[in-house]
């Protein structure tokens, strides 16, 4: 697979020559390959937050380099500003930076940043509000109109309206109802499939990256501990509690499951797989 | 980020003498610091005055690389009166006559004066903010102000408007720089462009600033009201302001060194 996004020894320190001085990364290598749905998770203060704002250099690394399909963002001020175009960010809370008269206007200033026609920001502000089911009439709404979980729809449509080759979400689903949550999710997963867009979920609910993700990276305390498909991460059920993450409920209770005896070979983290090794074990077909 | 480097009014925790001291004798000997600062004249006064406020900046053990941070600010204000007190202070001994511009020994004189005074002024009130946590200090405020309640002035009032805005500092900017890089990452630009473009371009960041701070206050309101706040009337406190042994040391000095000002002023000093 093709590396889209590289660090290489990234490290970042806080506060740098004063007392408040934190190193938030030390030494961190990761990568995320081309059309890949990737998970990040981590504790909070874990540095998770930190290493997304480099993948579209709205930090600077203390030391180490961001790499965007093999060039690094830092090397020249134009490609720093074009790695925001191409690595969209949608920050944690994202409707708290709502500020247009209406919500068409809203979606349409990442577009109209990039220096686009007024017929392609229509398209695009088009397409991305249908992306995340806001109805046209909403369009010419004020943000500050709509509800919570609306308001964070207009938020998330106005970076996908900028059509990035990588989305990143920090959080997206943070303090959304269960119906809520589902729907944003199909709304990402929709614009994976559709871009063939890499996108990485940030988030520390493991039920939630253990079902959507290909792939998942573990940040703790600056580093990357591990990463891997789901089920080689979640083998490490120990480290993981230690770190304060845990595993799915799922593959807790099957790995209790296991210890008890119960003849289970195949890896169990969400409520499908858990149905299939049940029926499988009482050997229904 | 440049929002991260504004120091004014910020604490900085630590267990030295000027940390324990009560927060009224810390606001009393600043007052009388500031009263000397404008009695002093000459170089001996001025010394003085410059190796009491370097001891107490020992005392405190404030890094001094924070106190030259928290100076950088005003440097504009500093060139400006420097600028201003060279050009237009007449006197007899004149240095340089360019056209209309003279410069006289006089003028430099007041010039080098006034920016120490309000080099000093600043390190003096800032060693204050330095050393005292903004919650006591709006105490400290309001219990040297009590009483004007007297005089039906909102003593309690005014305290706890001052404390939420000095908690909410930290808050805002936090929330300011969370905003800016959210618009960033949409393609904002805040630092290159003509002065109109720069100011069209705070808008995003201004917008939900505003409303996220009156959400804040609405929410802290709600908070407050839940926990039956209804002024100051009979209200109790958490913590009781005490003055020790140390504090009526601390002001007897500070009021000597006000003295002292006062006194080499008269002997021209």
């Amino acid at each position: 697979m093709e590396a889209i996004i590289q660090t290489k020894q990234l490290s970042h320190i806080y506060s740098a020559g004063t007392p408040f001085e934190r190193a938030a990364l030390n030494g961190v290598d990761f990568t995320a390959y081309r059309g890949e749905y990737l998970g990040i998770i981590g504790h909070t203060g874990s540095g998770k937050s930190t290493l997304i704002q480099h993948l579209n250099g709205l930090l600077k690394p203390t030391a180490g380099q961001v790499l965007y399909e093999g060039q690094d963002i830092w090397a020249d001020p134009k490609l720093t500003r074009q790695t925001r175009f191409n690595v969209g960010l949608v920050f944690q809370y994202p409707e708290y930076q709502l500020f247009e008269e209406t919500v068409y206007k809203d979606i349409a200033f990442g577009p109209g940043n990039m220096g686009l026609d007024e017929q392609e920001i229509d398209r695009r502000v088009r397409t991305a509000a249908a992306f995340v089911g806001l109805r046209d009439d909403q369009l010419e709404k004020s943000p500050f109109e709509l509800s919570g979980g609306q308001k964070r729809r207009v938020a998330i449509a106005g970076v996908i309206a900028m059509e990035p080759k990588v989305l990143i979400l920090d959080e997206p689903t943070a303090g959304l109802d269960p119906v809520g949550v589902e729907s944003i999710l199909g709304n990402i997963r929709d614009y994976h499939q559709a871009h063939n867009a890499t996108v990485i979920l940030v988030s520390h609910s493991m039920e939630e990256v253990a079902r959507s993700v290909d792939r998942l990276v573990v940040v703790n305390d600056g580093v990357i501990p591990f990463h891997g498909s789901p089920e080689e991460v979640f083998r490490h059920a120990q480290q993981l509690e230690d770190m304060g993450l845990g595993v799915p409920m799922m593959t807790r209770v099957f790995n209790r499951l296991r210890a008890m005896g119960a003849d289970i070979s195949d890896p169990v983290y969400t409520i499908e797989q858990a149905k299939n090794a049940i029926l499988k074990a009482k050997g229904v077909r | 980020m440049a929002l991260k480097d504004i120091t004014l009014g910020q604490y900085f925790p630590g267990h030295s003498p000027l940390h324990r001291m009560d927060p009224r004798t810390k606001l009393l000997a600043v007052c009388l610091y500031i009263v000397a600062l404008f009695l002093a004249k000459s170089f001996v006064s001025y010394g003085f005055l410059f190796c009491v406020l370097a001891a107490m900046i020992r005392l405190s053990r404030v890094p001094l690389k924070s106190i030259v941070r928290g100076l950088k600010p005003v440097v504009f204000i500093l060139v400006f009166t420097a600028a201003l007190n060279i050009l237009y202070t007449p006197g007899e001994h004149v240095l340089v006559k360019v056209w209309i511009i003279t410069v006289t020994l006089e003028g430099v004189r007041t010039a080098f004066f006034m920016v120490i005074r309000i080099m000093m002024l600043i390190t003096g009130t800032f060693l204050l903010t330095y050393t005292t946590s903004p919650i006591l200090l709006t105490d400290g405020i309001e219990s040297l102000l009590s009483p004007l309640k007297k005089l039906r002035v909102p003593v309690h009032e005014l305290a706890m408007m001052m404390s939420i805005a000095l908690r909410f500092i930290p808050t805002l900017i936090e929330e300011t720089d969370k905003i800016m890089c959210a618009q960033r990452a949409r393609g904002a630009d805040f630092e290159t462009g003509s002065l109109i473009r720069r100011a069209k371009a705070l808008i995003p960041l201004l917008v939900p600033l505003f409303i996220s701070a009156f959400r804040r206050a609405d929410e802290l309101a709600v908070a407050m009201e839940c926990r039956c706040y209804h002024g100051g009337e009979g209200r109790t406190r958490l913590r009781q302001l005490k003055y020790q042994p140390l504090d009526w040391v601390t002001l007897v000095l500070a009021l000597g060194m006000c003295v002292s000002a006062f006194v080499l002023g008269k002997f021209g000093l």
